[in-house]
């Protein structure tokens, strides 16, 4: 019985020790972003680093994310003679699920692995403790542009996927599916509220800070060598995925109370 | 505030060391236990202004773990240690950056930042400070190179230097802000006897020009003699010897003996 609850207790300390970890890093790095000077030239790299260099994937991703949920919602309305409704439901899906759910995972896979992988190199290699023997915070010079960076860019990213994801759906629901384009723009303009835009943009800053802090945490975290720096990065993609996926969940529901859905 | 335990008397052999007498480091009955193990059972060690110190003891014996408690990168069990009369115990991460800045540390790979040429890493602390006129930084970092004999190896990235030349450049990054101490972590360690020379040449140099006092951890007994003005021996987790390099070549200790001679009969793995 005794093995029983020490086999249960075991990781759900570690789980809660994590989850301190993160909260301890979140505080410490607020606290810092309040009360210290900003590095702008490490902001500025970084957000090439996360906004700049992430444009292609995002753009691919809101693209064909547009154009396949286009054509899907077609063929199911089109049996109904809903076809002009199409824009308008590709439309409210992007703004608020689609572009900030996928931008959200293609960052944490992209980004959040790259921060995770360099801050863990850094830790394995002493680049850390030099720093901290430097007298310079870890969390001043490492978190604190990351975080900001992000905080910045994700918002920007979704707005992009937003966009490219609507003007693909449309292109294909015009070209490709022969949709009146006066009725589909119509009822686009129509049923999208600027709600659904606000609601899309906000998941992405949650999201982002999301991202930033389980990847930093990851990295800073980092043992054992170049094995460990492999499993830091794989966690921080597979945590912040997860993380991003389950607070979408609540998010909605709050969202929904503040923003509801449909025309009113 | 508190004061400091007073100072234990400590003998020299290479003439007048350039103290005032007050002691740069006091580390008393420091505890460490990592894991099941216990690191470090209770080290007491001081080290005076100026002097050089150097600390030996077998592989894994707990010397880089001791070295790196004396800037606060990692925290005791128990014990105190005192850096220029102040207690550095239970101080916060950012009340130690005021330590540190007085602290110079050599990491044993020379922890470079590897995304920063040689130039970037040597004039980090000084651009961390506040320093900006480029003229200032490149005459600074110019003069660090001149005195590691590193003369025109500014652009490199340090993946494209050696063992030695990127424990000089993390030398030069350690002490560009002429600190009042230096520690270094087997300086010497992987080097190939000519270059472990040079290094060797280099601690002594450093401390001549700049009158730093340092704390030399190593396992290279030449290293040991040939830079420190005191020897410590640190076994299972205490002090076991502290004297001058002659005392300690002298003692007919049978662990010393062993040491020194690297016997390894009866004492296996």
């Amino acid at each position: 019985m005794v093995r029983f609850f020490s086999a249960l207790g075991a990781p759900l300390l570690s789980f809660f020790q994590y989850l301190g970890e993160l909260v301890l890093l979140t505080a410490d790095t607020f606290r810092s972003i309040f009360t210290h000077k900003l590095r702008w030239k490490l902001f500025m790299n970084q957000i090439v680093e996360v906004g700049l260099l992430s444009q292609l994937v995002v753009i691919i991703t809101g693209g064909f994310t547009g154009a396949v949920f286009a054509a899907q919602t077609f063929f199911q309305f089109n049996k109904l003679g809903m076809g002009s409704a199409v824009g308008a439901v590709v439309s409210v899906s992007l703004c608020r699920e689609l572009a900030p759910v996928l931008t959200a995972l293609m960052v944490a896979g992209r980004v959040g692995a790259a921060m995770s992988a360099e801050i863990g190199t850094m830790k394995v290699t002493e680049q850390i403790d030099a720093l901290r023997a430097l007298a310079v915070y870890p969390v001043d010079y490492l978190v604190v542009p990351r975080v900001l960076a992000m905080m910045v860019s994700m918002p920007l990213l979704v707005a992009e996927c937003i966009a490219v994801g609507i003007a693909a759906g449309y292109l294909v629901a015009i070209f490709m599916l022969d949709i009146n384009g006066t009725y589909y723009m119509a009822n686009m303009v129509r049923w999208t509220r600027s709600r659904d835009i606000i609601m899309g943009l906000s998941k992405a800053f949650c999201f982002g800070i999301l991202i930033v802090f389980i990847s930093c945490q990851k990295g800073l975290t980092t043992r054992e060598g170049a094995v460990g720096v492999g499993r830091a990065t794989t966690e921080a993609v597979v945590n912040a995925s997860l993380a991003v996926l389950i607070c979408n969940f609540f998010l909605t529901m709050m969202f929904n109370i503040i923003y509801p859905a449909g025309y009113q | 505030m508190i004061e400091a335990p007073p100072l234990a008397a400590v003998k020299t052999e290479r003439g007048t060391i350039p103290s005032n007498g007050s002691s740069m480091i006091k580390v008393c009955s420091l505890k460490k236990r990592i894991g099941q193990q216990e690191i470090l059972s209770g080290v007491d060690l001081e080290v005076r202004t100026g002097e050089t110190l150097a600390i030996i003891g077998r592989s894994g014996g707990g010397k880089s773990v001791l070295l790196k408690h004396l800037v606060g990168l990692m925290e005791p069990d128990t014990g105190e240690i005192w850096i220029q009369g102040q207690n550095i115990i239970g101080m916060t991460e950012r009340q130690l950056g005021e330590i540190r800045k007085k602290v110079g540390i050599l990491f044993q790979g020379g922890a470079l930042f590897d995304s920063m040429t040689v130039e970037d890493n040597i004039a980090f602390p000084l651009r961390e400070a506040g320093e900006r006129d480029p003229r200032v930084l490149r005459a600074k970092v110019g003069e660090m190179l001149e005195v590691m004999e590193m003369e025109g190896q500014e652009e490199k990235m340090p993946e494209s230097l050696s063992g030695g030349m990127k424990k000089r450049v993390g030398l030069a990054r350690a002490i560009i802000r002429r600190p009042s101490c230096v520690l270094y972590d087997e300086p010497t360690a992987g080097l190939d006897p000519v270059v472990a020379d040079s290094i060797n040449r280099l601690i002594r140099r450093l401390q001549e020009r700049f009158g730093m006092t340092s704390l030399v951890v190593t396992h290279d007994m030449k290293s040991a003699f040939d830079v420190a003005d005191q020897i410590a021996y640190l076994h299972e987790g205490h002090i076991y010897f502290h004297g001058t390099p002659s005392e300690l070549q002298q003692s007919t200790d049978r662990l010393i003996q062993d040491f020194l001679l690297g016997r390894s009969e009866g004492r296996g793995d």
